[in-house]
């Protein structure tokens, strides 16, 4: 069970990650956000934004349109 | 606070010219120097010529359709550019900026007043071009308070020292 959940269904590049960083820094170190997306392009992204800042990206799965990311805070 | 303005100095950095004030040029700078700051960089904006008008308080950002052949919009199935001897009559542009901006909210794309929050709240350093403020005879009531005033020089410190510099 993930600290914290971020819904960025429906919005488009680059709120989802605008979002995502706000939030995870809410998460305790060590902790894990989970993330909802359903723009394509966030696989990229959050695969990006994680190797960038040094987050681990835990799990990037996605189901029926919906992507969903899991992101351990580390940095 | 930014991790890049918290940080131990060892943050990469990126500047950024904003020249261009239309509603279509001002999501590149804005959606680079928002997500930049969320990786952590630091960043740093200035806002020069017609670029200037986005650090207005109030924004009623413009498309023009007006010699811009690239600008074509989903329309009844298609794709459909405008001709110039229609793009040039009045009301037009304003209702081509209406539809981008039924668009945008549609698509789940951020206003540009939403990122420019983002940017403020991430703590992207904003510069106003003190020499546009004057040329164009721009109130300092009227701007955003979230930025210092500074010219050319002041540009170049911060970037001779950055990693990336753009111009948009």
């Amino acid at each position: 069970m993930a600290h914290k959940l971020v819904d960025a269904k429906g919005l488009n590049c680059p709120l989802p990650i605008l979002r995502a960083k706000k939030t995870l820094k809410e998460v305790p170190a060590g902790g894990t956000l989970e993330v909802l997306a359903t723009d394509p392009g966030s696989v990229a992204d959050f695969a990006s934004f994680c190797r960038m800042t040094g987050n681990e990206l835990v799990e990037s799965t996605s189901e029926d349109g919906v992507y969903r990311f899991l992101i351990r805070h580390t940095a | 606070m930014s991790d890049a303005a918290a940080g131990s100095g060892n943050a990469k950095t990126m500047t950024i010219i904003v020249t261009k004030g239309t509603l279509d040029w001002a999501y590149p700078p804005f959606i680079l120097g928002t997500t930049a700051a969320a990786m952590g960089v630091e960043v740093t904006m200035f806002f020069t010529f017609y670029g200037l008008g986005l650090l207005k308080k109030k924004l009623d950002l413009q498309i023009s359709a007006l010699g811009n052949p690239a600008m074509k919009m989903p329309m009844m199935g298609m794709h459909m550019g405008m001709p110039n001897i229609v793009a040039m009559l009045p009301g037009v542009d304003a209702g081509a900026s209406l539809m981008m901006k039924n668009m945008i909210k549609k698509k789940g794309v951020a206003s540009i007043e939403e990122l420019r929050d983002a940017a403020i709240e991430s703590d992207v350093k904003i510069i106003a071009c003190q020499m546009t403020m004057d040329l164009f005879e721009f109130n300092s009531e009227d701007m955003i308070d979230n930025l210092s005033l500074g010219g050319a020089a002041t540009y170049m410190e911060k970037a001779l020292k950055s990693d990336i510099n753009l111009f948009i």
